[in-house]
């Protein structure tokens, strides 16, 4: 047989024996965790579980944390925040490009910003976009990076109920196009589950289940099969039935 | 979901069916609305009218206020006697130089210290220890050390002015919200592009509160060392005036302070505005 060609390239992310503690509580505690390249994979967990410390320790933000492991990330990585971090002296263009030259450099910007509907915004200052706009515009800088590696924590934790189901498309969409690794870090099942085709649940400083969500896209939450997908969840999330 | 329908629905239905619906009050007003144009020289129009009307009325002593033409003929009679031209000159060339200097030391001295740790291990303690000294307090120290001439008196007004813009720019350096330098480090930005785009235009706000500190502050110096010991200059023209009882004169250089305070006040202000332009879509 064959062999498929996703397992002869190398994991875009490789964590081994990965630990984290602040002030000697350990939060990471030895994970031990490959993302396939072009992966869309999600990451679950409890509040203060240590969802974001993972995603910063494989950013490279988190200076001065004590801790050890080995970790392999790609060259080009780009972080999508909680908040949209736009700079509110910088316009709306003027932010996607941050950090990016070249010659062509402002034309891939505006075409970013067309991707994510956001043309005509150009000369806009950040301070003018609504919530889910803001959102857009930095969902636009993370990709003209055309970045290997895609992080998001909570990106959509902010939003309403309806901006959120359209940025999920949105989201699923310009993964489709691009195809880089994608790391979302969520606290909402349903969304892990729409979502993506990995979903780990970070429990006590460890990955405490790995599921696979083998279902095609565009996905609804009212699918009988994702509902059994989200009882797991659930049960790995230590929510009972008494609970609910 | 359901009030934010709801509300939308209310407000806009009077609009139709005008009249016979109970009408929606709108809710009171806390801004204090539109400015109005020109609406600053208002007050100092009406304090003029004022004067001019008392004046005329005769109600008050010549002596002690002249009528406002009293003062516009003798200001045009040191114009064109030369006296005026000269002091006024004079008098710009110290704060300007001063300034300037200021301007520079304070901008240079925040940015070497806002950015480095020696910078401000050597710098922070040693201005903060400059302004715990009341500067005027410095100028029998300052004549001492540069004489009486126009050094000392442009050393000073350097002091006034450097101290709120060092002040005020090195807290907005160092003030830089932490997640905008996440942001530059994911980016990927270099230190010098991290210094242009994020670091300077971030501090810009502070800046310019230091800016106008500094502006009025060289004004006041101004006054404070020519009244003083000057032998030139629109204060010294003032302190003579005083000698010999010429309420009018000193009125005039009192007018002139006030027109190069609101005319470098308007310019900063002016300035503000074109490069803060992304502030009032915030405060708006
Ligand atoms: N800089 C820090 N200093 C001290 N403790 C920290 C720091 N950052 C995180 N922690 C602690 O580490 C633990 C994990 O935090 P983390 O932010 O990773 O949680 P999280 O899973 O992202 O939670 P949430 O869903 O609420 O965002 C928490 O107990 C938190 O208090
Ligand atoms: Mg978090």
């Amino acid at each position: 047989m064959a062999p498929h060609t996703e397992q002869l390239t190398r994991p875009a992310v490789q964590l081994r024996g990965l630990t984290r503690s602040f002030e000697g509580r350990t939060v990471l505690d030895g994970i031990d965790l490959d993302l396939p390249a072009g992966q869309f994979t999600a990451l679950l967990g409890h509040s203060g579980s240590g969802k974001s410390t993972l995603l910063r320790a494989v950013a490279g933000l988190d200076h001065g944390v004590a801790g050890s492991g080995q970790l392999t990330a790609p060259e080009r990585v780009s972080v999508v925040f909680q908040d949209s971090r736009l700079l509110p002296w910088r316009r709306v263009l003027e932010n996607v490009l941050l950090g990016l030259d070249g010659k062509d450099a402002g034309a891939r910007g505006r075409a970013a910003l067309a991707e994510v509907g956001l043309k005509g915004r150009e000369r806009a200052w950040p301070g003018e976009l609504s919530g889910g706009e803001a959102q857009r515009a930095a969902l636009a800088r993370s990709l003209v990076r055309e970045p290997e590696l895609l992080l998001a924590d909570e990106p959509f934790g902010a939003l309403d109920a309806l901006t959120r189901i359209r940025m999920h498309h949105l989201l699923r969409d310009l993964w489709q196009r691009h195809r880089p690794s994608v790391l979302l870090v969520t606290h909402d099942v349903d969304e892990a589950i729409v979502l993506a085709d990995r979903v780990l649940v970070l429990d006590r400083g460890r990955i405490g289940l790995d599921l696979t969500i083998d279902h095609p896209h565009p996905r609804s939450y009212r699918e009988p099969v994702l509902g059994e997908y989200r009882e797991r969840l659930l049960a790995a999330l230590g929510v009972t039935e008494d609970h609910r | 979901m359901t009030t934010v329908t709801t509300t939308t629905t209310t407000t806009t239905a009077p609009a139709t069916a005008a009249g016979q619906l109970p009408r929606v009050r709108r809710r009171r007003r806390l801004s204090p609305g539109r400015r109005l144009p020109a609406a600053r020289l208002a007050g100092p129009l009406a304090v003029l009218t004022l004067w001019a009307a008392a004046s005329a009325a005769g109600s008050l002593d010549p002596a002690a206020i002249p009528a406002p033409w009293t003062v516009l003929r003798t200001a045009g009679h040191l114009w064109t006697d030369g006296t005026l031209p000269t002091d006024v000159l004079t008098s710009l060339e110290r704060a300007g130089y001063g300034f300037a200097i200021g301007l520079t030391a304070g901008v240079l001295l925040a940015l070497a210290s806002g950015l480095s740790r020696t910078g401000e291990a050597l710098i922070d303690g040693t201005v903060q220890l400059n302004r715990a000294i009341p500067t005027l307090g410095l100028i029998p120290l300052f004549i001492l050390w540069l004489g009486i001439g126009e050094t000392f008196k442009i050393a000073i007004i350097a002091i006034v002015v450097y101290i709120p813009l060092y002040l005020n720019t090195h807290a907005a350096l160092s003030g830089i919200d932490s997640r905008f330098v996440e942001l530059a480090e994911v980016q990927g930005l270099s230190r010098f592009t991290f210094i242009r785009q994020v670091v300077i235009p971030g501090a810009l706000p502070g800046f310019f509160v230091g800016l106008r500190l500094g502006v009025t502050g060289s004004w006041l110096g101004l006054v404070v060392l020519e009244q003083i010991n000057a032998t030139s200059g629109l204060g010294y023209l003032m302190f003579q005036a005083q000698n010999y009882g010429q309420s009018d004169v000193i009125l005039v250089g009192l007018l002139i302070y006030g027109v190069f305070g609101l005319v470098s006040d308007s310019v900063v202000r002016l300035i503000e505005r074109r490069v803060l332009a992304w502030r009032r879509t915030l405060s708006n």
